[in-house]
């Protein structure tokens, strides 16, 4: 699939050996659960020269997202990032500030107009014209809209980008409130979490790159291949929840022992994501909130991330713990015990005896009958 | 339903009708009466203590759960009250049904003035049914999901046992209310009720042949589970004909008895439980030779010398059934109550073996699997035959119910 040109080609551009460069590629087409053979078609994709401009927008958020992102361990992935796509716009990672970075996304998205991917961090603010959060003289509100009009995919990444997230809390002082509802009825991709698993959004963006199309998304714009199965679903402590072990507080029993977090308020039964299948941090098992016992707090789900206290119960969506449990060793019965059998033949013999003395009765009257009476 | 006849203002309750023009077509019908008489006897007495002895061991049931009374198992989670309180008193609350069946599709009204009597037994056999299923239940208190469609299961052959057997209780009350609403003197409700009678009428029918033939499917479903001797895709066809017989049988077992319990004169009844007696011996020997035959043409009747237990059961269950298939051939057995009476009893006993070995000795769930009652789960079934017994007694005695001609009780 490759000659060893573009494996020299990759091994210059991207400081990388082939081999984990293909390693890479099989992660991320493993990652969307695409068919055996995608890898190569994401391996020549982002190998091509023309590599697409990119366009990363902050407004209310921590940057965890970016920061998130720059954990992404799969070999040297920020090199990745920065050498497979061309970043010509993102505050965190620029080494230039003020007008001129401004005026290098002006210049970027006039020279790819209509080619761009739009990704956006953070919530933006709509109260009083969105003054809560301005860059460069603009608000986020101005920004947001002027820069989607040519993108041709709008990714928002992070819960406060995907719906508005934390700075969206109720009371929400400054309106904050999600891309897709801003540029609606543009599609937008959403990739929530708080932060988001860094595959996720890799994932999605190499599948753009890949297939010249989105992934496929559920209703809230949040692609399947991540955001199908509920946490529950996939929780390596399941186990214990389906045999009744909860955790009921920090620290306790249960909770040392790695018991189902449920009762602490885990919202795992109600949270849709892929993290106890794909993890946090290419660091092994447990790497994860569950993994290192700290329940769910379902930051991918608006309503119920940043705004459904913490240790308040899930609203079970599909699974509900069983009523009773089945025992290790299954009694398989008793046969008869001298009680029963004395009790059954007393009954057996008492019924047979009345039956037969009655039709004995009955026989000698109509005897009696017969032989007086009836005469 | 009607029990009296349409001249019901005439005063006929004391008439001594002839036992030779009793059985003729047309000819007026004694009017049910109550038997009246004390309640409290020593019969009643022994009654009550079996059904305090029942319900010491049913407050422990409701109270601890079903395992620390009964025996049954995951691998046998039916035990006797099930079969016996469900699938054998059914069976045996069959009367009204077979009654029905003479009366109103054969349109035969000389057995009319059976029918009352033998709709008592069913109104209790079916409604105590009912209820030992809710005690067999492990999750009783789901047990009014029966009655609501949204729960319905309408691919379940169990759902179609429960729903006819929840149905036919409410249908039988109807068809049994006559009887009080007359003695509680609500005339205007009774006459309403008669016109639209026979839509209960057709129900009590229907309903009864739909699930007693279920009650073998339910065995179907088990397959290869229950003993070849046993299983066989026609037990649908041998409940049906089974609980008929039942039906027939049970009625002569209720003349004879409340002859001799109550010291009645039965003469005029007895031509039509000989005919009776005939119905059964036709429909039995329907029933065995479906049975054998089918037995010898699956090739499974070589079992019955290699089944040990099994064999001995089926055995003294096909004796009992044949015996009263020999003893009603003879006309002139039919015509003797005490014959009548025995053949009766050894055809009930046969079906119950039946329902028994079917359900729990032919079953075979897997090695290691046990299931034989707890005394408990016994004193619990008798608890609940004695409450149909005393209810039978108090009913008769304070219902019109039984045809009214006996001098000795009724003219008091």
């Amino acid at each position: 699939m490759y000659d060893t040109e573009i494996s020299r080609e990759i091994a210059n551009r991207f400081n990388l050996e082939r081999r984990d460069f293909l390693k890479f590629c099989a992660a991320m087409a493993a990652t969307m659960g695409l068919p055996k053979g995608a890898e190569a078609e994401i391996a020549k994709a982002i190998t091509a020269k023309e590599r697409p401009s990119v366009i990363w927008l902050h407004f209310q958020e921590c940057t965890g997202c970016t920061e998130s992102m720059l954990r992404a361990e799969h070999p040297t992935i920020e090199k990745l990032i920065l050498e497979i796509i061309s970043l010509d716009y993102h505050e965190t990672l620029f080494a230039a500030a003020g007008h001129q970075v401004e005026a290098a996304r002006e210049a970027a998205m006039k020279k790819n107009w209509g080619k761009y991917v739009l990704v956006v961090e953070g919530a933006i603010p709509v109260k009083n014209d969105g003054i809560f959060c301005k860059i460069g003289g603009k608000t986020a509100l101005q920004l947001v809209k002027e820069c989607a009009e040519g993108a041709a995919a709008v990714i928002a990444i992070g819960s406060c980008a995907s719906w508005g997230g934390m700075p969206s809390t109720p009371p929400n002082p400054t309106g904050s409130t999600g891309v897709p509802e801003i540029l609606a009825p543009k599609p937008v991709v959403t990739i929530p979490g708080c932060p988001p698993n860094p595959y996720n959004f890799l994932s999605t963006v190499v599948h753009f790159l890949t297939f010249g199309a989105l992934p496929a998304v559920d209703d809230k714009g949040r692609p399947k291949f991540a955001y199908s199965r509920l946490i529950h679903e996939n929780c390596e402590r399941r186990a214990h929840f389906d045999a009744g072990r909860f955790a009921l507080e920090f620290g306790d029993e249960g909770h040392r022992k790695g018991y189902c977090l449920y009762k602490l308020g885990c919202k795992g039964p109600e949270t849709y994501a892929n993290c106890p299948a794909i993890l946090f941090n290419d660091v092994g098992s447990g790497s994860w909130p569950v993994g290192t016992g700290h329940p769910c707090i379902g930051c991918t789900e608006k309503h119920i991330g940043f705004e459904k206290p913490i240790h308040a119960l899930a609203e079970l969506q599909n699974q509900r713990p069983p009523v009773g449990y089945a025992r290790v060793v299954e009694e398989q019965g008793t046969g008869a015990t001298l009680g029963a059998i004395a009790t059954v033949a007393a009954v057996g013999g008492l019924a047979i005896g009345a039956g037969s003395k009655l039709v004995g009765n009955l026989g000698k009257s109509e005897d009696n009958q017969g032989s007086g009476k009836q005469g | 339903m009607t029990m009296t006849t349409s001249t019901g203002d005439t005063p006929m309750v004391n008439h001594p009708i002839p036992s030779e023009v009793a059985n003729r077509n047309r000819k007026p019908k004694p009017r049910a009466t109550a038997l009246g008489g004390s309640l409290v006897s020593p019969v009643t007495i022994a009654l009550a203590a079996l059904i305090g002895i029942a319900l010491f061991f049913l407050a422990q049931r409701f109270t601890y759960g079903l395992g620390a009374v009964t025996n049954i198992n995951n691998g046998y989670p039916w035990g006797i009250w099930v079969v016996w309180d469900v699938v054998i008193a059914t069976g045996f609350a069959c009367g009204g049904y077979a009654m029905a069946l003479v009366v109103y599709i054969l349109n035969k009204g000389e057995y009319h003035h059976l029918v009352r009597p033998a709709l008592t037994a069913s109104v209790f056999g079916y409604s105590l049914g009912g209820l030992s299923v809710l005690i067999d239940l492990g999750r009783y208190w789901n047990f009014w999901h029966i009655l609501s469609p949204s729960y319905a299961q309408t691919g379940s052959v169990m759902f179609e046992v429960a729903a006819c057997i929840s149905l036919y209780v409410l249908v039988l009350w109807v068809e049994f209310s006559p009887t009080f609403l007359e003695h509680l003197g609500m005339t205007g409700v009774r006459k309403a009720l008669n016109k639209v009678m026979f839509v209960f009428i057709g129900l009590g029918v229907l309903l009864p042949t739909m699930h007693q033939s279920s009650l073998g499917s339910m065995l179907v479903v088990y397959g290869y589970q229950i003993h070849p001797l046993w299983q066989t895709p026609l037990l649908p066809l041998l409940f049906l004909l089974s609980a008929v017989c039942m039906g027939y049988a049970i009625v002569i077992v209720e003349a004879a008895v409340a002859a001799v319990g109550f010291k009645r004169d039965i003469a005029d009844e007895l031509p039509l439980l000989s005919k009776l007696g005939k119905i059964i011996m036709g429909v039995l020997a329907a029933f065995l030779i479906i049975r054998f035959g089918d037995l010898i043409v699956r090739g499974a009747v070589f079992k019955v010398f290699t089944s040990g237990i099994k064999s001995l059961m089926f055995v003294i269950e096909m004796a009992a059934l044949v015996y009263p298939v020999v003893v009603l051939s003879n006309p002139a057995n039919r015509a003797r109550l005490s014959k009548l009476l025995a053949a009766a009893m050894s055809m009930l006993t046969g079906a119950v073996l039946y329902r028994i070995d079917a359900f729990l000795v032919a079953y075979d769930t897997g090695p290691g699997w046990h299931y034989f009652p707890s005394a408990p789960e016994i004193l619990v079934t008798i608890g609940v035959i004695a409450v149909e017994v005393l209810a039978y007694i108090v009913f008769v005695r304070k219902f019109p119910i039984l045809p009214g001609h006996s001098t000795s009780t009724a003219a008091e």
